[in-house]
C-alpha cells in the first residue's frame, strides 16, 4: 500500500489551477498556499494512503488540524484522485462538500473535521494509541498544524504527553510562517525537543529537504518537522 | 455497600478483560484502582495525566481507529474543562464514547465548588445525540455502564456518592413506575429516588424512576399523566433544577400542564460540611421536597 503504485490524477504542476477553481484566480493567500508543498510532499511520496485504501484500518493517517485555507488541502486531494475535480468550483456554496474548514463525514479522504485550532493533535495521539491498542505498529499518523496554532494548550498537553509515551508512530508537522504572536523562545524545534520528540527545521517550499525530514528515523520517539515557509509563495 | 466510582473500577476492569475493543482513558484519577487493570493491559488503559483535553482527544482519537473508549475523571473536568473538545472531537467527528464521571453536584462538599458540576448535564444537553444515564445505585450503575459500552453511540454516565438504598432493575430506557397515583407524577431521578419516596409517602402522587434521562422517556411520562386532560410534574434530579423541564414540556406538548423543576440551585452556596447539608440547602431533604410537591400539586 504505497503510493508510488499509484499514479496522481493530476501532478503538481496542476495544483495552481485546481486552487483557481476555488478561489476563481490563481492568487491565493498565504494561509492556502503556505501548506501546498508540505501536503504535495506528503501526499505523493510518504504518505501510504490512496483512495482505494481510505478506509482501510492498516492506512497511514494525516490530519489536518490547521483547517483554515483548506484549498491546497482540497486541491491535493483532488490531484490524488480522492474526489473528482468537477467538486471544487462548488467550494463554500451550500451543495458542496467542501467547506472554509473540511468536515470528514462530507468530504472521500478527509479524516477529521477541523477548523477550531488545537484538536488535531490530541485526536493524532488518540489514533496512535488506538492503533497499538489494536496491535498496528505500522501505520503512520501525521497531523499538520500552524506554528500560532502551537499556542492552544491542548496542543502542550499533546506535545507533552506524546514525548515520554514514545509515540514512534506520532508525526507531526508545523507550518512556520511566523505567524504566533509571541514567538516561542529557543524556537519550535527546541519546544519539541524538550518534551523529547525528534525535531528537523526546514525549508517549507523544498521538496527534497522535506522528503528527508519527513522520512528521517525517529526510533522510540514522536517526530515533529518545522517547515519554515515565508508568508505568500 | 460499595460506592458508584468502586463498581465502576471494577466492572471497567472485567470489560477491559472480556472486549478487546474497550480502552479506558484516564487523567490521573483513579489511576490507582486501576492499576492491575493497567498492568494486564498497557496499550488499553492510558494515563494522559492531568491533561483534560487530551483526555477528550485521545479518546475520540481512539474512538476514530474502532476502539470504544471509556474517559473517566472527575465530572467538572470531565465535561466542563473540556467542552469544545466533547462537542467537537466526538460529536462533529461523528464518533462515540462512554463518558463517566465521579463527584456529580455536592458529592465532596467540603472540596467547595471547583468539584461541583450541578450544570453538567444541562450543558450536555446543548448537544446532540448524547444518552444520560443516572444510576441510584452501584448495582444499576454496572448494569448501565456494561450496556453503554456495547455501542458505538456517545454516552454519558453519571456516578454519585449519593445512593438509594436498594438497586432496582434496569430494564431498557423507559422511566420505572413506583408507585401509582392520580394527583399529579413525581419523576424521581437516579439517586432522588429515596428521599422522593420518603417525600410523597401517603401522598395520591404517581412516582416514576428515571436512570436514564437522555433520551428522555416522553411516552412514558405521557403514559403516567393518563388521560385527565392535564397534566401535573414535578422533576427532582440531582443536578441544576430545571434541567429536565424543557424536554418534559415537550412530552406533553398536546395537553394543558404544569411543570415544576428541583434540583440543585443555581446560585454558589459557598458553604463546605456534609451532603445532607447541601441537600437541605438546596430544599431536596424529604421534608423540604415534601412541601415544594404538596404546594405544587396542591395535595
Amino acid at each position: 500500500m504505497t503510493n508510488t503504485t499509484t499514479p496522481p490524477v493530476h501532478g503538481y504542476d496542476e495544483l495552481d489551477r485546481l486552487m483557481g477553481l476555488m478561489t476563481g484566480d490563481e492568487k491565493h493567500g498565504p494561509a492556502a498556499t503556505s501548506t501546498l508543498d508540505v501536503l504535495w510532499v506528503l501526499y505523493d511520496r510518504v504518505l501510504r494512503v490512496s483512495p482505494a485504501t481510505a478506509d482501510s484500518p492498516g492506512r497511514d493517517r494525516f490530519l489536518l488540524s490547521k483547517g483554515h485555507g483548506p484549498m491546497a488541502y482540497y486541491a491535493v486531494l483532488a490531484a490524488r484522485g480522492f474526489f473528482g475535480e468537477e467538486l471544487l468550483s462548488g467550494f463554500g456554496a451550500y451543495d458542496s462538500p467542501l467547506g472554509h474548514h473540511p468536515d470528514r463525514l462530507l468530504v472521500p479522504g478527509v479524516e477529521i473535521g477541523s477548523g477550531s485550532l488545537g484538536h488535531g493533535l490530541p485526536l493524532a495521539v488518540g489514533n496512535v494509541l488506538g492503533l497499538r491498542a489494536q496491535g498496528l505498529p505500522d501505520p503512520r499518523v501525521w497531523v499538520l498544524t500552524g506554528d500560532a496554532e502551537l499556542d492552544e494548550g491542548s496542543n502542550h498537553e499533546a506535545i507533552a504527553y506524546a514525548g515520554p509515551a514514545g509515540l514512534e508512530q506520532l508525526n507531526t508537522v508545523v507550518i512556520d510562517n511566523a505567524s504566533a504572536t509571541y514567538a516561542r523562545p529557543g524556537g519550535i524545534a527546541a519546544r519539541f525537543e524538550a518534551a523529547g520528540w525528534s525535531a528537523l527545521a526546514v525549508d517549507g517550499r523544498d521538496h527534497e529537504a522535506l522528503h528527508a525530514a519527513f522520512t528521517a528515523p525517529h526510533p522510540g520517539r514522536p517526530h515533529a518537522v518545522i517547515a519554515r515557509v515565508a508568508s505568500g509563495r | 455497600m460499595d460506592t458508584m466510582r468502586d463498581r465502576f473500577i471494577a466492572t471497567t476492569s472485567r470489560l477491559l478483560d472480556e472486549d478487546p475493543r474497550i480502552a479506558l482513558v484516564l487523567a490521573e484519577i483513579s489511576r490507582d484502582g486501576f492499576g492491575r487493570a493497567e498492568r494486564a493491559h498497557p496499550h488499553r488503559v492510558i494515563n494522559v495525566g492531568i491533561r483534560e483535553q487530551l483526555l477528550i482527544g485521545a479518546g475520540a482519537g481512539m474512538a476514530l481507529t474502532g476502539m470504544r473508549p471509556i474517559m473517566h475523571t472527575f465530572a467538572s473536568f470531565l465535561v466542563e474543562r473540556p467542552f469544545e473538545q466533547v462537542k467537537l472531537d466526538l460529536g462533529h467527528q461523528g464518533v462515540g464514547g462512554v463518558l463517566v464521571s465521579a463527584g456529580a453536584s455536592y458529592d465532596w462538599p467540603a472540596g467547595g465548588f471547583t468539584h461541583m458540576s450541578p450544570g453538567d448535564v444541562a450543558l450536555l444537553d446543548t448537544l446532540d445525540g448524547w444518552t444520560v444515564h443516572v444510576p441510584g445505585h452501584p448495582d444499576e450503575a454496572e448494569t448501565l455502564l456494561r450496556r453503554s459500552v456495547t455501542g458505538d453511540d456517545r454516552v454519558y454516565v453519571r456516578l454519585s456518592l449519593q445512593s438509594n438504598r436498594v438497586g432496582r432493575p434496569v430494564q431498557g430506557r423507559g422511566f420505572a413506575t413506583v408507585r401509582r397515583g392520580t394527583g399529579g407524577v413525581v419523576i424521581a431521578v437516579g439517586p432522588m429516588l429515596d428521599d422522593v419516596l420518603e417525600a410523597t409517602e401517603g401522598l395520591d402522587t404517581t412516582v416514576l424512576y428515571a436512570t436514564t434521562v437522555r433520551p428522555f422517556d416522553a411516552a412514558g411520562l405521557r403514559r403516567a399523566v393518563g388521560a385527565h386532560g392535564t397534566a401535573d410534574v414535578v422533576i427532582v434530579e440531582p443536578f441544576l433544577a430545571g434541567t429536565s423541564t424543557a424536554v418534559a414540556n415537550d412530552a406533553l406538548t398536546d395537553l394543558p400542564h404544569r411543570v415544576l423543576g428541583l434540583g440543585v440551585g443555581r446560585s454558589e452556596l459557598r458553604r463546605y460540611g456534609q451532603m445532607p447539608e447541601h441537600l437541605m440547602a438546596h430544599g431536596l431533604d424529604p421534608h423540604s421536597l415534601r412541601q415544594r410537591i404538596t404546594g405544587f400539586l396542591h395535595l
